[in-house]
């Protein structure tokens, strides 16, 4: 007899859906069924089943090939490696648990590294926009309830985030939105013509890189000044009627993602948005979310929060946390030949680095953790399998929102399989052990940076 | 477990009665004895200063607000420095929003063994828990947040006093949370429309009902249920020239009520970081100390409690419930403002501060928070906090006690402002003479606090049974000392005892303890009304599903330190 | 005032990037050769010694102001040289890499070759002359903090990279080469000379301030205005320009009434984003991707 589990979340996206429903066979070991999530998240779940998984740990050999090796070996090579490092650079972080980030710091401390995350190449640079001008937000429910104007700049979530629009953002009947969609007007800033750009109400499709002036040219419409005749492709008149659609609306928020934060100026166009919200919020009430990609990069943004007080990029390595993306940033890192091992976990920078970094990992003592072979595995000195964290393990995940919301184990993972939390915590120990025996090269001690 | 004997201190303990007589200390199983073997682990305090670990009553240490802030501060982090105390300690950071590590070997190295997080958006228990899993040595309790909440609001506008109680019974269990806290009341989810509630009489816009109502229908629900802190309130209003008179309205609030609980607690009503909330005059140009006119009413009231929210001239973060007050501070100083709207619950904004001695504003702020305190007939009903990190960073707490346990030392402060005569002339702190003593001290951080929270039989005293949570302060109370004598003192404990076990030595931590997590358990009658009211919000209105909402499992709360309260009653 | 010079070598290169902020004016004043040999430097997680890394020789001055420091060769994989120096001089005989002269509050730093990023973070006196180019975030704040350069000069003489001035409040950086985007970003006060061309984001979100431009800018910012033609001291000589005020998209603070805006001077300059000029611009960016795209020479197209 099958069973469903309810009130499932789904281990994917930013979205953080936690409506899904699995059934599973009797014996708890077999994903039969997906209900209510979308393609991508259906998937993460029924591919963990895949029969090619793999099971057991995998050596790169001398001719390029990966060999069999026990966990107990993947471990002490893991250890062995940090502990000699000077500088690794232990990176990803956001396809897992917090507990397992938590552990991963752990070990981080004791090895001096530099804890990264996928915002590095993400909203990283929204990250750094908060620090720069703040940001006025709200809770995924408060747009369900309240919102009648909904912005989505430079992102495309009917690719990106395929349920944000019905659970949160455009379809659903909140309390103050009894007439859903058809309560609401959307705007979606692109310079494609995107299938969310074909279901809005005004779309602005604008000249590609030129994101800033545009924020900025809204701004100088709400100060009543007077603009040039065209402002990044987009004629004035419409920048004016997409100010006053703003300014009179009864809630407003912005939705963004790569499109700002990626291109010319990344920070800079995250922080002129931020400050348009800011000055909506003298006419009406407005917010700006995040349309954060991974499902847990947010949570290692807060753990690395209270723990060393910076959401990505810190820097480990004299004893107290230091922080300054261009400095700490893995790319960074990477390009100015500043780390000597690379240690990823939950996340995939062969796939999503530069070629001139994924080039470095190759050459470089490596290891990476992760349930699936990746572009990132097969240039890597060793993979580690582990359990899917969501699927077969459970633990806490911070959505877009930064609401955290604690993940389900649903089936059970394969004979043997260890987790992320189990793996870094034997790492862990065996550092420490490492250290111990014989101290390799002084730890630094100095009691203040600079006079 | 072990047994120790602090020996030959001078010892102020309010719950026994000593007042710096010379007394040894016993402890032994984590527990405060009458007496101990000679097998006993001999700690000689001759010559120092000894009493019970203090407790804290409102600040903001753990949370998404809090977090938002390290994150959005590097500024605040930068030119750390490595302090490892042994091996066993992680790394620290942070000046205004310490990271959770620090938090807890800066609180236990002051010599405070309880420390209450003053605010929890229950959506985000979760990240709180985790905050307070990951701060070491202090006990830690959470209070969640019920001024602006839907339930709440719909409940209190039709009168439904058992339907609220039994809300506030199951949010304090899903959120695993201490308290009633009310911030703002109303006028938070008037914020969430842009708007505010300035006084207690403004209505909430769609749900109609007033702060006065809110507060009022809260004291009834929390005494009903006889929970072991009361209601814990900051008045609508804070931050405004002229707002003391909000304040007053507010505390009348509290007449006619009882207090009803098994736990000591005498209070109907406690109000945190008064400072805020004291001011005269009618713009930034005449604003003025009204301590005096809040004092009195205090004084007179012994149905109230209150907090000082003391401003210690640093460059520091406000962060609080208060949304509105947040945005028309960034309007006032332009720097960087977060805010975060919370579904169906609360708010929350972030602001950074510079209270600069040079403006006069900010000195007849430091002013009034050491007046309430000076003026304060009642020490057990007057705490010291700076409503960190709002006011100040709790590391200066030993600098507030040196302000108001020597004249010399604050007065030193008050007369070398940029605009001392426009503060002397705007404030009473000129014309007040008194100096806290060690034991008013101990009542004021200690045993008041603990009596307020409802945890009088644990906390806060060296009475046999309570907790062995002893701390040994380098200073000599029969003198001489400085002002930074004080200081210095009471930011380094000599010796640290929490819960029987050494976590502190000589200003180091030795070791991690045995924190634990308070949270209250309200036991009520089965309501199904409530429920089907909770399951038609979550499925309607909330972007997260019922299930997924309630703070369960080991890993947020390892050591959990559940407070029974039994308020079922005959159907 | 009579200066001693001590100079120092690098006798090696760092395998990682090398910490020095010892290595300034103060970090090294009334310090013996012994001494100085003796002071950290670090490397991930290692601490080393100077001497560990460089030859050492010649004096020191009793304190900063009366000290000279030289340090030679390749620099490139040394960071914070000259950190928080607050008097004296410092002469770095090569490139260096990040953070050179953050935080100086004083004294006079020279570095003859290139920067990396950050050079001149938090400024607030004193003298930073480079000869090369200079990296990212030029004498701007540090992450989060709305206080950039308060005060001092920065001098380079060849180009520099983006964000210039980031929430500069004061002092003046005189650029004789060209500056990628974003100058004077969230500017509160100071002033920016940049005598070759510019790309764009000049004076984005300044609240106040000076940016002045001898050659030529890609994109205007929209919320800059045309007020006028205006005789302006450039370094020593006085050039006519086209003055605008902004950035009237962000806030400004008022005397006596009267807003103060951020003042942007150009020598010549298009319309704000003008349809010829627009049109030109997108026509060289087609072929520019063209020109990176197009198939090796002898290979068959697709």
């Amino acid at each position: 007899m099958a069973k469903t589990v309810t009130d499932v979340i789904c281990p994917f996206c930013g979205t953080l859906c936690d409506d899904l429903e699995v059934q599973v066979s009797d014996d708890g070991t077999k994903i039969l069924e997906v209900y209510n999530a979308c393609a991508i998240g259906a998937e993460k779940f029924l591919h963990s089943q895949a029969k090619d998984r793999i099971t057991r740990p995998r050596m790169q050999q001398e001719d390029g090939s990966y060999k069999e090796v026990s966990y107990d070996d993947a471990v002490e090579y893991t250890a062995q490696m940090l502990a000699k490092a000077k500088k690794p650079l232990m990176y990803g972080w956001s396809s897992t648990s917090c507990e397992a980030q938590s552990v991963g710091h752990e070990l981080a401390e004791a090895v001096g590294g530099v804890v990264d995350n996928t915002a590095t190449v993400c909203h990283g640079s929204s990250l750094i926009a908060i620090q720069d001008v703040g940001i006025p937000s709200c809770t995924l429910g408060e747009v369900k309830n309240r919102a009648d104007l909904v912005v989505f700049w430079g992102c495309n979530p009917s690719h990106a985030h395929p349920r944000h629009l019905s659970r949160y953002s455009i379809f659903p009947r909140g309390f103050f939105t009894g007439k859903g969609h058809k309560g609401r007007k959307m705007i979606v800033v692109d310079p494609r013509n995107t299938d969310t750009m074909k279901m809005a109400d005004v779309g602005l499709q604008l000249e590609q890189g030129r994101d800033y002036e545009l924020l900025s040219a809204l701004r100088v419409a709400f100060r009543g000044e007077d603009l040039p005749d065209v402002v990044a492709g987009i004629p004035k008149e419409r920048i004016y009627e997409a100010a006053e659609m703003m300014k009179n609306a009864r809630f407003g928020v912005i939705f963004f993602g790569m499109g700002v934060t990626q291109s010319l100026g990344k920070n800079h166009n995250i922080d002129i948005a931020i400050m348009v919200t800011k000055d909506l919020n003298e006419f009406t009430k407005f917010s700006i979310i995040a349309m954060r990609g991974h499902y847990n990069v947010t949570g290692s943004g807060a753990v690395l929060g209270w723990q060393f007080g910076f959401p990505f990029a810190t820097d480990l390595s004299r004893g107290f946390a230091r922080y300054n993306p261009g400095e700490t940033t893995s790319n960074d890192l990477l390009r100015r030949d500043e780390c000597d091992a690379v240690f990823v976990l939950g996340s995939d920078p062969g796939a999503h680095f530069p070629i001139s970094s994924v080039k470095k990992i190759a050459h470089l003592p490596s290891v990476a953790v992760d349930p699936h072979i990746t572009p990132t595995t097969e240039i890597s000195k060793l993979h580690v399998p582990v359990a899917f964290v969501g699927v077969e393990v459970g633990g806490c995940c911070y959505r877009m929102d930064n609401v955290p919301i604690e993940s389900r184990k649903v089936v059970e993972p394969p004979e043997g399989m260890m987790t992320d939390t189990d793996f870094l915590a034997r790492v862990r120990d065996r550092v420490v052990e490492l250290k111990a025996q014989a101290p390799v090269g002084t730890q630094s001690t100095a009691e203040a940076q600079g006079a | 477990m072990a047994e120790y004997l602090i020996k030959n201190g001078f010892v102020f303990d309010p719950v026994t009665g000593v007042k710096g007589d010379r007394k040894d200390v016993a402890i032994r199983d984590g527990k405060i004895v009458d007496s101990v073997s000679s097998s006993a682990k001999v700690y000689d305090a001759s010559g120092k200063t000894v009493m019970a670990g203090a407790v804290e009553v409102h600040a903001h240490v753990a949370g998404p607000k809090v977090n938002e802030g390290r994150n959005y501060r590097p500024e605040d982090k930068l030119f750390g420095t490595r302090v490892k105390d042994s091996k066993d300690t992680r790394m620290t950071g942070g000046f205004s929003i310490p990271t959770t590590f620090k938090t807890g070997y800066s609180y236990a190295k002051m010599g405070y063994t309880v420390v209450m997080e003053a605010a929890m958006p229950p959506l985000y228990a979760r990240h709180v828990h985790e905050e307070m899993r990951d701060t070491p040595i202090i006990d830690q309790g959470a209070f969640p947040v019920f001024g602006n909440n839907w339930f709440v609001l719909e409940y209190l506008k039709n009168n439904e006093l058992e339907n609220t109680a039994a809300y506030i019974a199951w949010l304090l269990r899903a959120s695993k949370g201490y308290a009633v806290k009310v911030v703002n009341p109303g006028g938070t989810e008037a914020w969430a429309w842009g708007l505010n509630c300035l006084s207690v009489n403004d209505p909430v816009p769609y749900f109609d009902i007033t702060p006065a109502q809110i507060v009022k229908g809260l004291i009834e629900a929390n005494e009903y249920l006889g929970l072991p802190h009361s209601i814990h309130i900051h008045a609508n209003n804070l931050g405004n020239p002229g707002n003391f008179q909000t304040t007053l309205d507010t505390f009348k609030l509290a007449e006619g009520y009882k207090a009803n609980n098994k736990f000591g607690r005498e209070q109907t009503m406690h109000h945190t970081h008064v400072q805020f909330h004291s001011y005269g005059g009618d713009n930034w140009g005449n604003f003025e100390s009204k301590a005096d006119a809040i004092m009195d009413y205090v004084n007179a009231n012994p149905n109230l409690t209150i907090d000082t929210g003391n401003v210690t001239l640093d460059e520091t973060t406000t962060m609080t419930a208060d949304g509105p007050f947040e945005h028309h501070l960034t309007e006032l100083n332009h720097l960087k403002w977060a805010n975060v709207d919370v579904e169906l619950e609360t708010a929350a904004g972030i602001v950074p501060y510079v209270y600069s001695p040079d403006i006069k504003v900010c000195a007849i702020q430091w002013a009034i928070g050491l007046e309430l305190a000076l003026l304060a007939k009642d020490p057990m009903r007057c705490f010291i906090t700076t409503d960190h990190p709002n006011a100040g960073p709790f590391t200066r707490y030993p600098r507030i006690m040196k302000w108001l346990m020597s004249k010399e030392s604050r007065d030193e402060r008050l007369n070398t402002f940029k605009h001392a005569d426009k503060v002397i002339s705007s404030t009473l702190l000129a014309g007040l003479d008194r100096e806290i003593s060690f034991y008013e001290l101990a009542q004021m951080t200690r045993a008041g606090p603990a009596k307020a929270l409802g945890l009088a039989g644990t906390y806060g005293g060296l009475a046999p049974g309570m907790d062995a949570d002893v701390v040994v302060y380098d200073i000599n109370p029969e003198g001489p000392f400085t002002g930074d004598d004080i200081e210095r003192a009471f930011t380094d404990a000599s010796y640290v005892i929490k819960t029987g076990v050494p976590v502190v030595q000589d200003g180091r931590v030795i070791s991690n303890g045995n924190k634990r997590t308070l949270w209250v358990d309200a036991k009520v009658n089965e309501n199904a009304q409530v429920m089907r009211d909770v399951e038609e919000k979550f499925l309607k209105y909330y972007s997260v599903s019922l299930k997924n909402y309630e703070v369960q499992g080991h890993h947020y709360i390892p050591n959990p330190y559940a407070i029974e309260v039994d308020a079922t009653s005959e159907v | 005032m009579r200066m001693e010079t001590v100079t120092l070598t690098i006798k090696k290169t760092p395998t990682l990037m090398l910490e020095a902020e010892a290595i300034s004016p103060d970090g090294l004043a009334g310090k013996s050769l012994d001494e100085i040999r003796a002071l950290p430097v670090y490397m991930g997680r290692e601490q080393f010694t100077i001497g560990d890394y460089f030859d050492v020789a010649g004096a020191t001055g009793a304190t900063a102001a009366e000290t000279k420091v030289v340090v030679k060769g390749d620099l490139s994989r040394v960071k914070y040289l000259g950190t928080k120096m607050s008097a004296g001089e410092l002469v770095i005989e090569g490139n260096a890499d990040m953070y050179v002269g953050a935080w100086m509050s004083g004294g006079k730093l020279t570095a003859k070759g290139n920067v990396d990023a950050f050079a001149g973070t938090g400024m607030k006196g004193g003298e930073l002359l480079i000869e090369g180019n200079a990296g990212n975030y030029l004498g701007s704040a540090y992450r989060g903090d709305w206080r950039g350069m308060q005060a001092g000069l920065i001098r380079v003489k060849g180009n520099v990279g983006s964000d210039t001035g980031y929430f500069m409040n004061g002092g003046e950086i005189i650029i004789e080469g060209n500056a990628d985007v974003h100058v004077g970003t969230h500017a509160e006060g100071g002033k920016i000379v940049i005598k070759g061309n510019a790309k764009s984001r000049l004076g984005g979100q300044m609240v106040e301030g000076t940016i002045i431009l001898l050659g030529t800018v890609d994109v205007m910012m929209p919320g800059y205005k045309y007020i006028g033609d205006e005789d302006v001291e450039v370094d020593g000589a006085k050039i006519v320009m086209s003055a605008y005020v902004g950035d009237l998209g962000e806030r400004h603070r008022k005397r006596k009434g009267v807003p103060i805006y951020g003042k942007l001077y150009i020598k010549k300059a298009e319309p704000a984003d003008a349809a010829a000029s627009r049109e030109a611009r997108l026509a060289r960016a087609r072929e520019a991707k063209k020109a990176r795209f197009a198939p090796p020479e002898g290979t068959a197209s697709a």
